[in-house]
């Protein structure tokens, strides 16, 4: 379960996150819709504490993994990335090779039996949905394949490590609707094993892959509801314009 | 009005085109000089210009080396059996010897018969072996044949083990010392720059906060505009004296202080480009890695200096050659012996050191002067190789496709 509690988050003076609650339970896809620069993704990447990264950002509030405080300082943020898996809005595997790539976090991590890295790689890439396009040329770069494919192996990477949630940031914005309808796919096969947290501009995607929207406006949550509801009879006016396209 | 405009952008047009010719073509005509002028040394003969060597027509030697002449004018070679001859003792006669044996009135007025009391003494000493101008040489005389003169051959240039360009007879232009110590103290220097700067690039780019970086790049740059007679300066006052202690050497002025001086100065190059390359590692790049949970180390060795790898290259080749080309300063702390190269603690020569201590006193078009210039050849082929093998590394680098 992933709690936010009085989230409040800066980018120096720039006041990006403004006091958000919210609850996702395990095993769901919970979605974050909003227009660009609504603080949807500085928000995703709370949970991995990927905005570690950013100077000058500063946190306020509690954001909470299975009753965990990840923020605290007993945290070891190598450990927490490992349990929280992401796949980004580019594609962006390693230079090296559809193998490496997968097994990197295997092998940052000390793993050194081979057999069970090969078997990991391959359990990985099945999960992702590409080892049958894959399998014959695990050596072959990365770069060799197309943009859809990398994602997949991307996801297949963050999969290697065994995470328990997975953060997806506009994981299909830069794929051909083809790739894209894979990657939904894929989405519904994965919710059995890992709790998802999606970002999409593409409010149909959200409609079709996740079991709870929520939609952030101006660094602010404006409505969390269940999909269904928040796409036929949602509770905010805004929602309600936002989507069905009055703006943003 | 437009018209002006239109005449105007031609005219412009027309000087950056001529001025684009006219660097090109200079160029290509300092290159094609430079080889025109250095290749004339082959066509020198081996003993001094001017001067032939005669020896007893019983001598069944006809021609000898340079490095042969010179071991007989230095009395190291000492019976003909070592060329090929029979067994008789060598006796190397310099032309002014003549007047020890006749006195001067039996020379006739005008030196007229010069040749002939030469000749006298050649044909009158089996083992002889006589250095004489081209004027005096007794030529048909009986008794007397004229050695043939060999040139100098790319084999004793580049084979050669001693540059004595002003030996007479036969001057020696073995270039081998020249290039062995070109290159031990640039690949030591290189040893030395490069772990130091890839650690102090890695730190600019990784680990230093931006406050820092913003103070040591510009230091890093300034390094580089360093006139490289002060780093000579630096090397001859503080390096020279310390090495001598340290190693408790009979000279300072080593192939190792050589190497200390030429690293520090091809830091900065290697550093800059090291760590440009390193911090164009894409954010995605980091943040992947990070995300797996990859430690900020894991992430430096496993994902940013493989991917910085061919800039890391690049770096390395053109500190090389900044290593390599460098005269000032090497020419100052290496005590220059042209001298085969056998240990790091000896006094060495480089090529673009000896072309500046000895092209002043090289007689322009002597073989001495076109030797110089071939030792540029040399040197600027070298610096080529390593350019175009930069080139190459960046090409493939912007090749990665990302």
């Amino acid at each position: 379960m992933i709690e936010a509690k009085n989230i409040d988050f800066y980018y120096g003076d720039f006041h990006a996150l403004k006091n958000i609650n919210m609850v996702m339970e395990d095993h769901t896809v919970t979605a974050f819709i909003g227009p660009s620069g609504c603080g949807k993704s500085t928000f995703l990447r709370l949970f991995n504490r990927m905005n570690d990264l950013i100077p000058g950002a500063r946190l306020e509030g509690e954001c909470l993994i299975d009753g965990k405080n990840i923020y605290d300082k007993s945290v070891v943020v190598d450990e927490l990335r490992k349990n929280v898996g992401m796949v980004f809005q580019k594609p962006n595997p390693f230079p090296k090779s559809i193998f490496e790539n997968v097994a990197y976090g295997l092998r940052v991590n000390g793993v050194k039996d081979k057999a069970f890295i090969a078997q990991k790689v391959e359990e990985s890439l099945k999960g992702a949905a590409l080892w049958e396009e894959v399998k014959d040329k695990l050596k072959k770069s990365a770069y060799e394949l197309s943009g859809g494919q990398q994602q997949r192996l991307c996801i297949a990477r963050a999969l290697a490590v065994s995470p328990s949630i997975l953060l997806m940031d506009e994981p299909a914005s830069a794929l051909d609707p083809i790739s894209t309808s894979k990657i939904e796919e894929l989405i519904h096969s994965l919710k059995n094993d890992y709790t998802i947290v999606i970002v999409t501009h593409n409010m149909q995607q959200a409609a079709r892959v996740s079991d709870k929207t929520g939609f952030f406006m101006l660094g602010e949550l404006v409505e969390y509801n269940d999909t269904k509801k928040m796409f036929l009879n949602p509770d905010k006016v805004q929602t309600q314009n936002y989507i069905t396209g009055r703006f943003g | 009005m437009k018209k002006i405009r239109k005449i105007l952008e031609r005219f412009v047009e027309g000087i950056l085109t001529v001025s684009g010719a006219i660097t090109t073509i200079t160029i290509l005509l300092i290159v094609v000089f430079l080889f025109r002028e250095g290749l004339g040394l082959f066509n020198s003969p081996s003993v001094e210009k001017g001067y032939n060597l005669c020896v007893n027509a019983s001598n069944p030697v006809l021609h000898l080396s340079s490095v042969d002449i010179m071991e007989i004018f230095d009395y190291e070679a000492t019976n003909w059996k070592e060329f090929g001859g029979a067994d008789e003792e060598i006796v190397p006669f310099r032309f002014e010897e003549i007047f020890d044996r006749y006195p001067e009135e039996e020379m006739g007025e005008n030196y007229e018969l010069l040749p002939v009391r030469l000749g006298e003494a050649i044909a009158s000493t089996p083992g002889i072996i006589a250095f004489v101008p081209q004027e005096y040489t007794p030529e048909g005389m009986d008794g007397v044949k004229v050695l043939l003169n060999d040139k100098i051959t790319p084999s004793d240039f580049f084979g050669g083990k001693q540059w004595i360009p002003t030996a007479t007879p036969a001057p020696q232009f073995g270039t081998l010392p020249l290039i062995l110590g070109t290159l031990l103290v640039s690949f030591v220097a290189i040893l030395i720059a490069l772990p130091l700067g890839l650690g102090v690039a890695i730190y600019m780019s990784e680990l230093a906060s931006n406050r820092m970086r913003s103070f040591l790049k510009p230091t890093i740059e300034l390094l580089a505009g360093i006139p490289s007679v002060v780093y000579g300066f630096f090397g001859l006052v503080v390096l020279v004296p310390l090495i001598q202690k340290v190693f408790n050497l009979p000279v300072g002025e080593t192939a190792f202080a050589g190497s200390i001086v030429l690293a520090i100065m091809a830091l900065p190059t290697i550093i800059t480009v090291a760590e440009d390359a390193m911090r164009n590692t894409p954010r995605a790049m980091r943040e992947a890695s990070l995300a797996l949970g990859a430690t900020h180390w894991q992430t430096i060795y496993r994902v940013i200096i493989p991917y910085a790898g061919s800039g890391i290259s690049a770096a390395v080749v053109l500190g090389i050659g900044r290593a390599i080309g460098e005269t000032m300063a090497v020419l100052m702390v290496t005590g220059n012996a042209a001298v085969m190269p056998h240990s790091l603690f000896e006094p060495v020569r480089t090529i673009p050191a000896t072309i500046a201590a000895e092209l002043g006193e090289a007689p322009a078009g002597g073989p001495h002067y076109q030797a110089l210039f071939m030792l540029g050849c040399v040197l600027f082929i070298i610096t080529m190789i390593i350019s175009v093998t930069a080139e190459a590394i960046s090409k493939r680098e912007s090749n990665k496709g990302l």
